[in-house]
Parts: structure tokens; sequence; C-alpha cells
């Protein structure tokens, strides 16, 4: 970690942070998170800078009259306060909102939000009980996002890991580029659904539309409903009875399973038939992966 | 980036003049160059609102004499309407530039229309029973209060906030575009059409005309070409998914409609909200709870997905 230790990281001010972990500079010297595993220290959940949090300590935010900014600048002081449990009222389809929380926390949205809701998150649960705009959850890393109502188009866009739900159906390129986690859709999917996949599962119970998992170079995508139609290489695949259990964990988890079970599902994977990383010799996957 | 609004009543009238002001107002962050409305009120038979332009605002600053030549024009555009005619019932001038004549008239209006269309720097924005048209530059609410548009009420309407990509910010690139010359039909559209020139060479050998270099004046003439054809406003929509290329959502109203396309690829956001008596719909969430803000179910259309709604 070029020489940082976590008593300094914490005591910096964000943007000393983002110069000291090389973020400024030409040749980066590791990611933020390459400090989550080294194998001299204990496991650890949580970034150095997070402050502490309690989840019985709760905290109201009416956003009426106020900007994103504002919105996300006093969410930020409530958790340096020591709130665990953030509840956000009257948000009406307010874009950008919860974006960037590097915390443990609950986050509860009663109400609407716009396009980019609780983006780049690394931690938090959050349950939005109205319905989303573009790109819920773009770029999340760990966590878990459930969205009440409808999503609009790019619901989890390259989402790196962590649970990403919608209880009602979301609009077309569901998972563009995902590259871990799991996204898991209630209702109907449009198309281009999981177009360039790198990693990750999806689970959609309703309709896909045309071109489901375009280019997908890897991963896997489970549908309920009707297909409109495969993209390139994306080919069906056998359901497995450990594909079944996995599915059955998860939509019960969310309270998402159907009627009539998961054996009705259709699995699809990538045809491997394009390039795909599997060309690459072994250290250069290292370096991607 | 653009911002589309629009909202229609089903079978009563509200003041959607200031709620479409409080929409477009919402997504002036997709558009801040210019705004316009399409704003349909009570039909009048027989009388005829006529929006004209007779110079760009850009024009005002060309020297000391253009106040002549504004008022040359403007009195070249009446000895037209009495040529053809039309009886002046009402006028105003909310800019210098821009005027709305009320008339009365039984003949041909497109004959008029083309008419007038060839004085020098005169372009009618709209004509109709009912349609009235307002484009110009800055904010939904500086264009609203210009032309006194809060007051308003009517059925449906549509709006535009323009963020100029391809063309001038000017009036003659601002949107609703009308689908000249079809009485009360205005069009606004979000998106890129990747084919304009070859369909604008197919509709002007056609002999439909062109005022601007916008690519979105080529939705209102492709539309203007199929009422042409006698096809309706909902085959229309979806020819157009067929033969225009590009990524595109765009609304179409006419004195009594409201409908909407996108693209087959969905590239272009919409978000739809249906109740009983109103639908709303617009590129962001945000701006449809300008106007409600208690809690509402929206949905987002699909790809290929056309809907027409009836006043």
């Amino acid at each position: 970690m070029a020489g940082v230790t976590d008593e300094q990281l914490k005591s910096m001010s964000q943007e000393e942070r983002v110069e000291a972990l090389g973020l400024t500079t030409e040749q980066l010297f590791g990611r933020s998170l390459l400090i989550e595993f080294n194998p001299d220290e204990e496991e650890r959940h949580t970034y150095p800078w997070a402050p502490d949090v309690f989840y019985n300590k709760r905290i109201e935010i009416d956003t009426d009259g106020l900007t994103t900014t504002e919105v996300n600048n006093q969410m930020r002081q409530a958790m340096e306060d020591g709130n665990g449990t953030i509840v956000i009222k009257n948000p009406r389809g307010m874009h950008s909102m919860g974006v960037g929380i590097l915390n443990r926390l609950t986050l509860e949205v009663e109400g609407s939000l716009g396009y980019f809701a609780v983006g780049l998150i690394d931690g938090p649960n959050v349950r939005i009980k109205g319905r989303v705009g573009w790109s819920c959850g773009e770029n999340m890393m760990s966590g878990t996002v459930v969205v009440e109502k409808n999503a609009g188009s790019t619901f989890g866009a390259a989402i790196r890991g962590g649970d990403l739900v919608c209880r009602g159906s979301v609009g077309s390129r569901t998972g563009i580029d995902m590259k871990g986690g799991t996204i898991i859709v209630g209702g109907d999917t449009g198309a281009l659904s999981g177009f360039m996949m790198q990693r990750g599962r999806m689970i959609v119970c309703g309709n896909a539309g045309k071109n489901l998992g375009d280019s997908m170079y890897d991963g896997t995508i489970y549908i309920g409903g009707d297909i409109k139609s495969c993209g390139v290489d994306a080919v069906p695949a056998e359901l497995t009875d450990l594909d079944k259990a996995w599915l059955t964990r998860k939509l019960q988890q969310y309270d998402l399973m159907p009627g009539k079970g998961v054996d009705h599902f259709t699995k699809i994977v990538a045809g491997k038939q394009l390039w795909n990383y599997d060309n690459l010799e072994p250290n250069e996957k290292k370096l991607i992966l | 980036m653009c911002g589309i609004a629009g909202l229609i009543y089903r079978g009563k009238t509200s003041n959607v003049g200031a709620e479409m002001t409080s929409m477009l107002q919402a997504l002036k962050h997709r558009g801040p160059d210019s705004t316009g409305f399409a704003v349909y009120g009570e039909p009048s038979e027989g009388d005829y609102i006529m929006r004209v332009k007779v110079a760009e605002r850009e024009d005002l600053d060309s020297g000391r004499g253009f106040t002549e030549v504004l008022a040359q024009r403007i009195e070249a555009v009446e000895a037209l309407l009495k040529e053809h005619k039309a009886d002046v019932k009402a006028k105003e001038e909310a800019t210098s530039y821009a005027l709305r004549y009320l008339i009365s008239h039984d003949g041909d209006t497109e004959e008029m229309a083309r008419h007038i269309e060839e004085l020098e720097g005169v372009e009618i924005l709209s004509m109709g029973n009912s349609l009235e048209l307002i484009k110009d530059l800055g904010d939904a609410t500086e264009v609203s209060e210009t032309y006194g548009l809060n007051e308003f009420s009517g059925t449906h309407g549509i709006g535009h906030t323009r963020m100029a990509t391809e063309s001038d910010v000017d009036i003659r690139s601002a949107h609703p575009y009308w689908a000249f010359p079809y009485n009360d039909v205005s069009v606004v559209h979000n998106g890129q059409i990747t084919n304009y020139w070859i369909m604008r060479r197919e509709m002007e050998h056609r002999g439909h005309r062109f005022m601007s270099n916008c690519d979105s004046e080529l939705l209102a003439v492709y539309t203007a070409d199929n009422l042409a054809n006698g096809v309706t406003l909902e085959d229309s929509l979806r020819r157009s998914i067929d033969e225009i290329d590009g990524v595109f959502t765009y609304l179409v109203a006419t004195k009594d409609q409201l409908g909407m396309a996108k693209d087959t690829m969905a590239a272009k956001p919409l978000v739809l909200y249906e109740s009983d008596d109103l639908i709303a719909m617009a590129s962001e969430e945000v701006a449809i709870r300008a106007i409600l803000p208690h809690e509402i179910d929206t949905t987002d259309p699909y790809d290929e997905e056309v809907r027409v709604w009836q006043a």
C-alpha cells in the first residue's frame, strides 16, 4: 500500500486519501480494495476510515427543498455521527441519491429515486419503497439493494458484487457489463439484458426482451418466462440441481419464489465462441480479474 | 440529451400551461438551450390560431434598421392574410419577433401558409383550431412567462427542453415542430436520427418543406407525409420504428390524441404514469413528480413500444 498505514488513512481528508492511494497519478499502485486482502492481517469488512455506526441509532432526512449534494452530505454527516439507520423522506425522483456509501448502513428510502440511485456503494443495505430511474446500483461492490416497484434501464450496470433486487419490472440493458454479484428481477426485463456480461448471475422471474446476453463473456442468466431472442454467443444450458438449489435459496431470501417453483427456469450461458478471458495467458488473466 | 414531456387528460381540462412549465423546468438540466410547448385548448371550429415568427432573436442585434424590417415583415404577413380573405380577430405580440393571430378563414389554410412562408425570414410555427405552439430560447419559466402560458387551460400538451447537438441554438431548430401543413399536429423528439439526409431527400422529392437542419424536423415531416396518405397516427408511429434509423423517443400530439414511439434499442428514456383521468410522461420521473408529488406507480416503455391515448 505504498507505505500508507490504516491509521494514516483514517486521519486523512477524502482528498488526501485519494492522493495517498495513488488514484490521481498515472501510475496506480493498487486500488483501494487491495487493502481488504492483506494476508497478514485478520479479516475485515469495512474500510479503515469508515465511521462506526449503530443500527439502532436512526435518523430521518426530509429531502423537500434540498439538492442532491445537500442530501448526500447530510447522509455522510449522519454516518459520522454514528447513525446506522437513515430514512429518506419525500425524495420524489431525485437523481444520484446515496451514491458512494462505503459503510455498513441501513438506508430506507420512502419514495422513488431518479437516475444513478445508490451507485458505487460498498456495504449498505438499501430498501427503496418506490421505483428507481436509470442505472440503479451502477458499479455497486457489496451490500443489498431492494427496489419494491419498477426500475428503469441499465439496472445494475457493471456491478461487481452484492445483491440487487427489483420486485417489479426493469427496463432495457439490465446488468450490462456486470462483473459479479447477483441481479434479481421479479417481473420482466427489456432488450439486451446481460449485454457483455463478464461474471455474476442474473435471475429474471418474468420474460426477457430481444438479444438476451448478447456478447456475454461469462456469467449465468436464469429466465423464468419467455425469451424473445438470445443475442450473439448466448446459449441455453442445462439447469442442474445445484442451480435449482441456489435459485431456490436466493428467491426465497427475497420472497420472490414463483408459485410453480424453479424447475421451469431457462439457463443461459456464454457459448465462448467469441473472444473470452480464457484465451489469455495466466498472468494476463490475473491482471484482469 | 434533450428532455421531453407530455400529458393528456381524459375527458376534462386542466391548467396544462402551468403543469407543462413545471415539468419542463424540472428537466432543465437535460437541455438548457431552448424550451418549447405545444398545448391544446378548447377547439374553435372555423377559427384558426396562427403562430408566426418573423425573425430569429439573434437578428434583433443586426443593426438599427431592423425594427423597420420587422414592421415591414409583419405588414406583409397581414397583407397576405387579407389577400386570402382571412379575417384577423385578434393579434398578440409576446415579443417583437413572434406573433399570434386568431383568424377566421373558410378557404385552404395550406395554400395560405405556403404563401406566407414565401416571405423572407417568416416561418409559421403552428396553425390549428386548438394548438398553441410556443418556442423560444431560455428555460421553461422564462419562455412561459414571456408568452403568458401559465394561465393556459387545455386537455393535453407536449414539451421539450433542448440541448443543441447537430444544429444551431435558435428558434427554427427548437422543438416542438408543427407537422406542416396539418393543422393541430406537433412533434417533440429526444435522440439522433442517423438516416436523416436520405429521408430528408426522399421527403423533399415528395414536396415537403424543411425550415431547419435539425433532425427532429424530419419526424414532423414524416408524420405529415403519413397523415397525407391516410395512415393513422398509431400506424405512422409503428412504421417509423422500421423506417427511421437511430436512437429516438418521440411524442406526437394531434387535436385529440397523444402518441409515443420508442426505437428498437430503447436507448432514449421515457417514464410513463397512467391513471384513469391523466396520463403523464417524461424523460425523467422527476418531471412527473413536479406535478404529482404524492407516491405514484410509473413504468418504462420497452423497445419498439408504441402507444396512443385519446383525450
